[in-house]
């Protein structure tokens, strides 16, 4: 670990924009800057993602999720020594500094955490009727935006939490139906294979969580996992 | 890992009902030893196989825990080839950290259970002939031993707090946050109705309340 200072760090700036500064002192200074992710800066792309004093994405104590880019400084004691450390997992190795390549969810969503069916213009609304419950479980499931602190945060660094969240989104659905239970043995398969660890229901994922995926979604998971050893689609 | 855990932790809660045997007094108690040992079953199997029937289905239900948990812990350190410099713990309690070290010690203070009460090889204080209310009574007499039995009974008992609900959970029971809770709860129950229907025998005896 490397120590830098940071001078005329703002409350309102966030986190990123903290790292923005550190980095232009270093640029003017001759120095390599830190590597890190970042994009849409609103919390809405999982692109950004480092551990801050320990915890995913930084919130710590308090017990509002956050992405590292809406972690405001106001959060930290001025002059404080902030501990920053890349996502550390076997399957997520580090580009650079800050920088993680997770190219592994890519891979375990290209292993069946779509719909295969082309189903051309938006359908009429009322042909496919969706309970309110199970919309809202698929939403909640749905807003995951793949930024890996789940992994991150899990001593087991298994994915669980992540696949767990797409199996139960499209499992809600009426149109994740045809492909329910060869969708949840090909992703597990990659999941596994990409050398994530297994889930010991510790919880971790779900407290670092920017977007609060339920931790129920992984007994959703394991219930579809049983399930497909008894059904297969189409039957 | 669930299924097999689940299975031991049944295991227990009969193993604790017969050792309550005990504050019926040593007539009640040989004859149940006696009756585990004899014809359960007979005659649809030989008189004295189901014992061994048992043992050998609670071995294989051990070694496939055992198996099961040895594959997740090397799972997870292939996956986790760099620590953190920092780490905050937001979720995880003590029970659920140690299970995979407290699975070890408890595996080998079960090796001693079983050598002191099963097989009689490490009898402190009792003659191998002695019956089984005897031994027990002779045993337990011990301050030591009752402590130790006491503290392995902790590490058993923190094992089933986080085993009897991630068993749950990984058979599909964790359905929402109240699941959750309940499953929780229900494995703070199961956890303490052992440690204390465990541990009242031997304090019992320890403190001369039975077989006095």
């Amino acid at each position: 670990m490397v120590t830098y200072q940071v001078q005329d760090v703002s409350p309102d700036m966030s986190f990123l924009e903290m790292l923005d500064l550190l980095n232009e002192d270093l640029t003017i200074k001759g120095e390599e800057p830190v590597a890190f992710d970042h994009d849409c800066r609103e919390g809405i792309c999982g692109m950004c993602g480092v551990v801050i004093n320990g915890t995913a994405h930084g919130r710590g104590e308090s017990p509002v999720p956050t992405t590292t880019c809406q972690l405001h400084m106001r959060s930290f004691e001025d002059g404080a020594t902030i501990d920053v450390e890349p996502w550390r997992a076997g399957p997520f190795p580090v580009i650079k500094d800050l920088a993680v390549d997770r190219s592994a969810f890519d891979r375990i969503i290209q292993a069946g955490g779509f719909i295969s069916a082309n189903t051309g213009a938006a359908p009429e609304a009322h042909a496919a009727p969706v309970g309110k419950l199970q919309a809202d479980r698929a939403f909640d499931a749905a807003t995951c935006i793949g930024c890996g602190a789940c992994v991150a945060a899990c001593p087991n660094s298994s994915a669980m939490l992540f696949t767990a969240a797409k199996i139960t989104h499209l499992a809600m659905l009426p149109q994740g139906q045809p492909e329910r239970y060869s969708r949840i043995k090909t992703m597990i398969a990659v999941h596994d294979e990409e050398g994530f660890g297994g889930c010991t229901n510790i919880g971790e994922c779900a407290e670092v969580c920017p977007k609060q995926i339920p931790f129920d979604t992984i007994s959703q998971l394991n219930r579809d996992l049983i399930a497909s050893l008894f059904k297969k689609d189409g039957k | 890992m669930a299924v097999t855990g689940l299975i031991l932790i049944g295991f227990l809660l009969v193993h604790m009902y017969g050792n309550l045997k005990m504050f019926l007094g040593a007539e009640s108690f040989d004859h149940y030893a006696e009756w585990l040992k004899g014809d359960i079953l007979y005659p649809l199997i030989p008189s004295g196989w189901f014992i061994w029937l048992f043992r050998a289905f609670m071995v294989a239900a051990i070694l496939l825990h055992i198996y099961s948990a040895v594959t997740l812990w090397r799972r997870a350190m292939a996956a986790n080839p760099t620590a953190y410099a920092a780490k905050k713990k937001l979720a995880q309690t003590y029970s659920a950290r140690t299970m995979r070290w407290g699975g070890v010690i408890l595996a080998g203070l079960l090796i001693f259970h079983l050598a002191q009460f099963t097989v009689k090889a490490t009898l402190v204080s009792s003659p191998a002939t002695a019956t089984p209310y005897d031994m027990v009574i002779a045993e337990f007499s011990i301050w030591w031993m009752v402590v130790l039995y006491g503290l392995w009974l902790v590490t058993v008992c923190m094992h089933v707090r986080h085993g009897l609900w991630s068993a749950f959970a990984t058979l599909g029971a964790n359905t929402s946050a109240k699941a959750r809770t309940v499953l929780n709860g229900c494995a703070w129950a199961v956890a303490l109705l052992l440690y204390i229907g465990f541990m009242i025998m031997p304090v019992a005896v320890l403190f001369g309340w039975i077989g006095a």
